[in-house]
């Protein structure tokens, strides 16, 4: 899987296969979370692919009720809201994601540090189908 | 880190804005007509536009939200400015506060002498689930937007993360949209000229007159609290919490120090300036504070050689109720995690000791977003000329603040003016 671009297309294409997926370098150690070609710490581009095991925690969240078009397309807002957040996966990184097995009517209940772990969510038909992450507790 | 200085001072000698709100049939350039004809009646001496040597625009997206590119030439043109070169600066909401640092780094380089910052935006041509849709391009749209992420929801993010770790409640940031409602009803160009008061005895009157029930809010944070009155947007913002959709335009003059006089016996000096950028929020390592405001206010105060305690008025990006606690304590006047406790305990207001968004602030004056780093500016023309009108802040008012976030903080710019 080496030959992959270390880009957003190929991102969603591992995403598509069921994988997070982020890049390490190979000069300093540093991981992306997405993907990068260049390592903005120290310049390297000796960038090799990494499965990240799918394990962290929720360190930032919000219920949506005003919701944009991509997600009332999905069949979210006012009267179905939906929980969104920040996860600090276990390597380190942290990335943006849906978060499913929560109630949204009730984000007081919600709890930041909550040990979750990586879903994939699959939305849409024909070319319009693609894979979008999420993490459940 | 290095004390970067201006090449030459550089003054405000002018500043004007259009009202804020929702014009319908008026297009940017009708807008900033409106802001630049300002501008020329606050100049004390007159301005002759055409000693005006070039320009500069700040406008996030008229491409998505009125279907025009490619702005700056067309409002050189309808002020009267065109041959004069004119640049349109994009840095999302932060975009006029950098047309401004623009503007000032083009007069303090002495290549001009007398330059018009503009900021412009029209954005309430679009249904609401489109107006989300173009600010969400101010986030990541490869690994943010996807997530589900809107504005609101953002900085409804940063809220959770903050009330997590500072003991902050919903309640605090209420209180921030209160505050700034009450100043706003004071303001003549503000979008929401009313305090939450006079709202809810508006929609108490409507009610009786349309025969509805008549809502019983014992007071303000009841009326706040009400899921009908204050719908949630992305918890824990709610309506109150969120800055409107808006129109708006405005204009500054910047001058070089040596022509100042010759505009007005009461100029305001520019005397810090101070930018930075951040990476999306998710790569952040703190998630209740900006970085980048942090660093664009230590090169600001550091230029300046003044320190937060100096600041007599200071309008901060209240874009959203939380990201005005943010700021008070990005910009040094509260400790990190202070800042809602100095909101609820109304140090904040426009009476209290560390007066912050005297205009009403985004959320009451309105939030054009490519105009709202300029209209910044007028307040503190304002303040510091002692023409605030009902709202001007008493003694000595002679050192102001701006403080410009452009998306969730990965464009911040800060500007320090002293009347002398």
């Amino acid at each position: 899987m080496g030959e992959r671009e270390f880009d957003a297309t190929s991102f969603y294409q591992f995403l598509s296969e069921h994988k997070l997926m982020g890049s390490h370098c190979r000069s300093c150690g540093a991981r992306h979370v997405p993907p990068r070609p260049l390592c903005p710490a120290c310049y390297s581009q000796e960038m090799q692919w990494e499965e990240l095991g799918g394990k962290g925690k929720l360190v930032a969240f919000t219920t949506i009720y005003i919701a944009p078009t991509a997600m009332i397309e999905a069949g979210y807002g006012r009267d179905n809201p939906y929980c969104t957040g920040i996860v600090q996966l276990d390597e380190g990184p942290a990335i943006s994601a849906q978060i499913l097995g929560v109630d949204p009517g009730r984000p007081e209940q919600v709890r930041i540090g909550t040990p979750l772990r990586v879903t994939f969510v699959e939305r849409a038909e024909g070319e319009k189908r693609r894979t979008y992450l999420a993490f459940e507790p | 880190m290095t004390i970067r200085r201006l090449g030459r001072g550089v003054a405000v000698v002018g500043a004007g804005m259009s009202r804020f709100g929702a014009f319908p049939g008026k297009a940017t350039r009708d807008l900033f007509v409106e802001a630049f004809q300002e501008m020329r009646a606050s100049v004390d001496k007159g301005i002759d536009p055409r000693d005006i040597e070039a320009i500069y625009i700040g406008n996030y997206s008229s491409d998505l939200f009125e279907g025009q590119g490619h702005t700056a030439p067309i409002m050189a043109d309808w002020v009267g400015l065109a041959p004069r070169p004119a640049t349109r600066v994009e840095d999302a909401c932060a975009s006029s506060g950098v047309a401004l640092r623009q503007g000032l780094i083009a007069v303090a380089s002495g290549l001009y002498d007398v330059v018009l910052v503009g900021g412009i935006e029209k954005m309430t041509d679009l249904p609401t689930e489109r107006v989300t849709d173009t600010l969400a391009t101010a986030g990541d749209v490869l690994y943010e937007i996807p997530a589900g992420f809107t504005f609101p929801g953002f900085y409804a993010a940063m809220a959770t993360a903050y009330m997590a770790r500072c003991g902050a409640t919903p309640e605090s940031f209420m209180r921030v949209g209160l505050k700034n409602h009450d100043n706003g009803a004071l303001n003549d160009k503000a979008q929401f000229g009313s305090t939450i008061r006079q709202v809810m005895d508006k929609k108490i009157a409507t009610a009786k007159a349309k025969g509805r029930p008549v809502p019983a809010w014992a007071d303000e944070m009841s009326f706040l609290h009400d899921d009908g009155a204050n719908p949630v947007i992305a918890w824990p913002m709610r309506l109150f919490d969120c800055s409107p959709i808006s129109d708006g335009a405005a204009a500054v003059l910047l001058v070089s120090e040596e022509l100042a006089r010759s505009f007005t016996d009461a100029p305001l000096y520019v005397v810090g300036s101070g930018q930075a950028s951040d990476v999306a929020l998710h790569n952040r390592a703190e998630l209740t504070s900006l970085r980048a405001a942090r660093l664009a206010a230590q090169q600001a105060y550091e230029m300046a050689g003044v320190s937060p305690a100096d600041i007599k008025v200071a309008e901060v990006h209240d874009c959203f109720t939380i990201a005005e606690v943010i700021a008070t304590e990005d910009l040094g006047f509260f400790a990190p995690g202070e800042g809602w406790k100095a909101a609820e305990a109304g140090q904040t207001a426009r009476t209290g000791p560390r007066p912050i968004n005297t205009s009403g602030g985004l959320k009451s004056k309105g939030h054009p977003v490519g105009a709202s780093g300029a209209g910044q500016v007028i307040e503190i023309w304002k303040q510091l000329r002692g023409t605030a009108g009902p709202r001007q802040m008493p003694g000595n008012v002679d050192l102001g603040l701006t403080h410009n976030v452009g998306g969730t903080g990965q464009t911040c710019v800060v500007h320090i003016f002293e009347r002398r």
